[in-house]
């Protein structure tokens, strides 16, 4: 990245950025760096993306029927079984 | 899950054993227990031996629950542990104390620059991708992809997660950039890939 402590101080405050948990302040001083910066605006971008992906792929994974029915046998829940 | 989102369940019913209670905990947090542990571990036969341990202990546990964090916090504490005891199984030889790989203190500084993030949907979440996807966390040292896991999976807070880690939040927000960062990282190597297959 060339400007080199824009970059690095953008990069310290990246996780409340993306987070959306960062001062007014400092959140327009990182977009008015972006703006400028293409190497960061790519990182804030595929950062986001990344944590978007990783959110989405996860969010569809039920603990599967056979698994549940198993867990309440060891729990000795079996008349739960059947929701 | 966070405590927003969490049910509201009788903690004197479930000090007390109710059946019924307990059931309707374990419904509604089973499949993230389940999840965290599959990510852990990458292996379903090891997430389902951590989900039922998970709720085994908290039954035992759940008459001296005190109650300083939310239940929904207090068993991905428990499902944690269970899934690092179940990783120092595999590697004897990593002490537990140790609280895993090692990580490089140094700061991450991103090396890839493509920006990948105009792919279509279909080729950012094909099967491949999610494989990949799984591969890369599976990268991370332990105390990073527990963070991330917990953070930007489960969708804990900073403090939950501190809560269900037992670390400082200065900690956790310095763990989950290093891990944010590093798997951008990788994912920029593969979806790169993607990216000038597509402009050849």
């Amino acid at each position: 990245m060339p400007e080199k402590l824009n970059c690095q101080t953008l990069l310290a405050s990246l996780s409340d950025y993306v987070d959306g948990v960062l001062g007014d302040a400092l959140c327009q001083e990182i977009e008015r760096h972006i703006a400028a910066c293409d190497n960061c605006r790519v990182v804030v971008d595929t950062l986001k993306k990344t944590i978007y992906l990783y959110h989405e792929t996860a969010a569809t994974t039920e603990v599967p029927i056979d698994v549940r029915a198993r867990l309440f046998h060891r729990l000795d829940l079996d008349d739960f079984i059947q929701k | 899950m966070s405590e927003s989102t969490s049910q509201a369940f009788s903690l004197e019913a479930l000090r007390a054993g109710d059946r019924t209670e307990f059931a309707r905990l374990v419904d509604a947090h089973a499949s993230q227990i389940y999840r965290l542990a599959l990510k852990m571990l990458a292996d379903p036969q090891d997430a389902e031996d951590v989900l039922q341990n998970t709720f085994l202990k908290a039954m035992q546990a759940l008459p001296s629950f005190e109650g300083r964090s939310s239940l929904s916090t207090w068993l991905y504490r428990i499902a944690v542990n269970e899934s690092l005891m179940t990783l120092r199984r595999r590697k004897p030889e990593v002490s537990i104390a140790g609280n895993g790989d090692a990580v490089d203190d140094d700061d991450y500084v991103p090396t890839q620059f493509e920006d990948w993030c105009c792919l279509p949907e279909k080729e950012l979440l094909s099967s491949e991708a999610r494989t990949y996807l799984d591969q890369a966390i599976r990268q991370l040292p332990e105390k990073l992809r527990t963070v991330f896991i917990l953070r930007d999976i489960e969708g804990l807070s900073i403090r939950e997660t501190s809560q269900a880690l037992d670390l400082t939040e200065t900690a956790v927000k310095t763990r989950l950039l290093r891990a944010r960062l590093r798997l951008r990282e990788y994912l920029s190597t593969y979806y790169g890939e993607r990216l000038a297959k597509e402009s050849t």
